[in-house]
């Protein structure tokens, strides 16, 4: 069984939400992203979005495109980033990893060699944000022979029609974009995200996981409330950039910032 | 790759006409990749247009404006001293200088604009490089009484501030983009950003043949009477079609135009001209079909993408703000593949000598876009026996560039 699912049902059983950070890998810097993945882990992180650098995050705001910037000036590439999966596996074999990023890294070097790479080195799941099902024809095969879930967005303008398209393709836990924007923009509405998410319910059995707009504990226990994952990036990835020319304090305040929701979510 | 079947194809490249597929594929090349939150605009969009693409109503009211509000048709002008002087074919320059706004941009944003009214939106937003299509957006966002920002590269807002003025004035809010390369590809990152946040209430006008199905075919359907008039005229005026078609490439817009209507036409070779910077070798261009770039994917399209070994994209190098983009229209990928077109490049240097030359032979002044493919024409041209006849889109007008020229010429106003 794939981690996710393995993942989910176990906090299914347990009656708790999926708490689900994301963060850049290779900011600041490359040597530094293993490490805040096991701090992740400790402060409760149930599955760890890894962020795939991109010289052009169109679907990103101003906080994870300077993410991305930092790590590239860091000459972080895809498959230094799937070397980190590799080393996080050497300690860690029950935490999902999902590679979350855009195309163009992945076309580049082969859809077929980046699906048997992200296997082997024990990557669970691939987020394209811009390929949406109409465009993984190519992908989602080979994604698939190897165990590893695609898992797609749903966003509040999303028809019913094309939702039920993207519940058949999904795979993993479907990730509901909480509000029309870029990632780290404002702050969702909980009344709102719960609206969204009922006609989904009776679409798939998948996991309904919420990003953008998650800031605290408090939108985590509101979401999580409805949800059954908590997806939060831009307020770690702010803390990252606080830090950046102390990097040995990031691990402390990742943790910090994700205990704070871990506690409120399971309160 | 797949084309469309056609039962009895009248020419070798009748398939041509077929695409893009009901996806928006020009084979392996376009496409839809954008992040979800767009998927419902961009599929609100394809109906709207499909539906009105072969509605009399519609083209009329798109005819009326590109006659009365253009000035259209433009003229099809023999530059005889300038043949002359090249001692070989004929030369005429598809008149795109001429219309409303200066360049052959303002088709297509007459054609959106119509669009955008239909759907009701208040809001316009639009990218641009040398700011031409930033002018044409606000030109007709004036016009019909549509907010318009502009989103446009900081380098290239320093480097047109003619235009960005001249968006000012019109009424247009612009807004310069810091991130990334502070260029064409960042704006319209920028105004992707805004479009996903503000999908409800702003119509996006996307200024090339590029972005996520259905721009690439709407865009080149409301240039495309570029071609249709050129192809009209040279039978009028030459007497039969011309040997040859030369347009610039950037995202490629003025050379579907000009080049669609042509396609079918097996004697009418085509060139599209990108911009070679200090020169394709060097690496510092912009010119992703010329170099033979890796396929990619960017700003919703599968096309040839300059990036890197890891896939990110590439820092391109141009004089021309208006080129400088490291991707390019996904039909124009295919028409490379199936041998439709011939892609080549020229470099800054003979651009500024073919803008020069232009301009003291036959007293019009190009954009220095338009001068790329001025710059093959001066390759080609001498080549050919004078009884053959070569058509270039003279996309737009230079009066922007003299400010570039004269910092080149070491004067400072």
């Amino acid at each position: 069984m794939n981690r996710i699912d393995q993942r989910f049902s176990e906090l299914k059983q347990q009656g708790r939400k999926a708490l689900i950070p994301y963060i850049t890998a290779g900011d600041p810097a490359p040597q530094y992203t293993v490490g805040f993945m096991h701090a992740l882990v400790e402060a409760g992180a149930d599955v760890i979005e890894l962020g795939v650098p991109f010289s052009d995050p169109m679907a990103d705001g101003p906080v994870i495109q300077k993410a991305c910037e930092r790590a590239l000036k860091q000459g972080t590439r895809l498959v230094d980033l799937l070397q980190m999966v590799k080393e996080f596996r050497q300690t860690d074999t029950t935490t999902p990893v999902v590679l979350m990023g855009y195309l163009n890294p992945i076309e580049r070097i082969g859809y077929e060699n980046f699906a048997d790479q992200a296997a082997s080195v024990g990557v669970d799941g691939v987020l394209i944000v811009d390929m949406p099902p109409e465009e993984a024809e190519e992908i989602g095969p080979l994604l698939k022979s190897r165990d590893l879930a695609a898992i797609f967005l749903v966003a509040p303008t999303t028809s019913h029609q094309r939702a039920a398209t993207i519940c058949a393709h999904g795979e993993g836990y479907l990730y509901y974009v909480s509000l029309k924007g870029v990632t780290g923009a404002a702050t969702l509405n909980a009344d709102d995200v719960a609206e969204h998410l009922a006609p989904l319910r009776e679409m798939t059995n998948l996991p309904l996981c919420v990003g953008f707009g998650i800031r605290d504990g408090v939108t985590a226990a509101e979401v999580a409330k409805v949800a059954d994952g908590v997806i939060v990036g831009s307020a770690l990835v702010n803390r990252i950039a606080e830090s950046v020319d102390a990097p040995e304090t990031i691990p402390g305040q990742l943790k910090s910032v994700l205990a704070e929701m871990r506690s409120a979510m399971d309160a | 790759m797949t084309v469309s079947a056609t039962p009895t194809p009248k020419t070798k490249f009748s398939d041509l006409t077929q695409m893009p597929d009901a996806r928006g594929h020009f084979g392996p090349y376009g496409g839809r990749f954008v992040s979800e939150t767009l998927s419902f605009a961009l599929d609100e969009l394809e109906k709207t247009y499909l539906s009105l693409r072969d509605d009399p109503e519609f083209q009329a009211e798109f005819d009326y404006d590109l006659a009365h509000y253009v000035g259209r048709p433009s003229p099809l002008y023999h530059a005889k001293r300038w043949s002359e002087s090249l001692g070989g074919a004929q030369i005429w320059l598809k008149r795109e200088d001429l219309n409303h706004t200066g360049a052959h941009k303002v088709n297509n944003t007459i054609g959106q604009a119509l669009l955008a009214k239909k759907t009701g939106k208040p809001r316009i937003i639009a990218e641009t490089g040398a700011g031409q299509h930033g002018v044409a957006s606000a030109t007709v966002a004036a016009r019909l009484g549509l907010e318009c920002d502009v989103y446009m590269g900081a380098a290239d807002v320093e480097r047109q501030k003619l235009n960005v003025y001249r968006m000012h004035l019109l009424g247009a809010r612009v807004i310069p983009v810091e991130s990334g390369t502070r260029t064409l590809k960042d704006a319209m990152n920028e105004a992707l950003r805004d479009w996903v946040t503000n999908v409800d209430n702003t119509f996006y006008i996307i200024g090339t043949v590029a972005g996520p199905h259905p721009y690439p075919l709407l865009v080149r359907d409301f240039n495309a009477v570029v071609g249709r008039e050129a192809r009209r005229q040279s039978l009028e005026q030459i007497g039969r079609l011309p040997d040859a078609l030369i347009a610039c490439v950037g995202g490629g817009s003025n050379a579907l135009g000009l080049f669609y209507p042509f396609v079918e036409d097996d004697g009418v070779a085509m060139y599209g001209v990108e911009a070679g910077g200090d020169g394709v070798e060097t690496g510092r261009h912009a010119a992703p079909l010329a170099s033979n770039a890796p396929r990619g994917v960017l700003h919703g399209n599968r096309t040839y993408l300059m990036s890197d070994e890891a896939g990110q994209v590439s820092d391109t190098h141009s004089i021309s703000a208006g080129l400088d983009y490291p991707g390019v229209g996904p039909e124009h990928a295919l028409w490379k593949d199936v041998g439709r077109v011939e892609y080549v490049a020229a470099n800054d240097k003979e651009v500024l000598e073919a803008f020069r030359e232009l301009t003291h032979m036959e007293g019009i002044m190009p954009a220095l876009e338009t001068a790329h493919a001025l710059a093959h024409a001066k390759v080609l041209a001498p080549t050919m026996r004078t009884d053959q006849h070569i058509v270039v889109n003279l996309s737009g007008r230079g009066d922007k560039d003299i400010m570039t020229v004269a910092k080149l010429d070491g004067i400072e106003f």
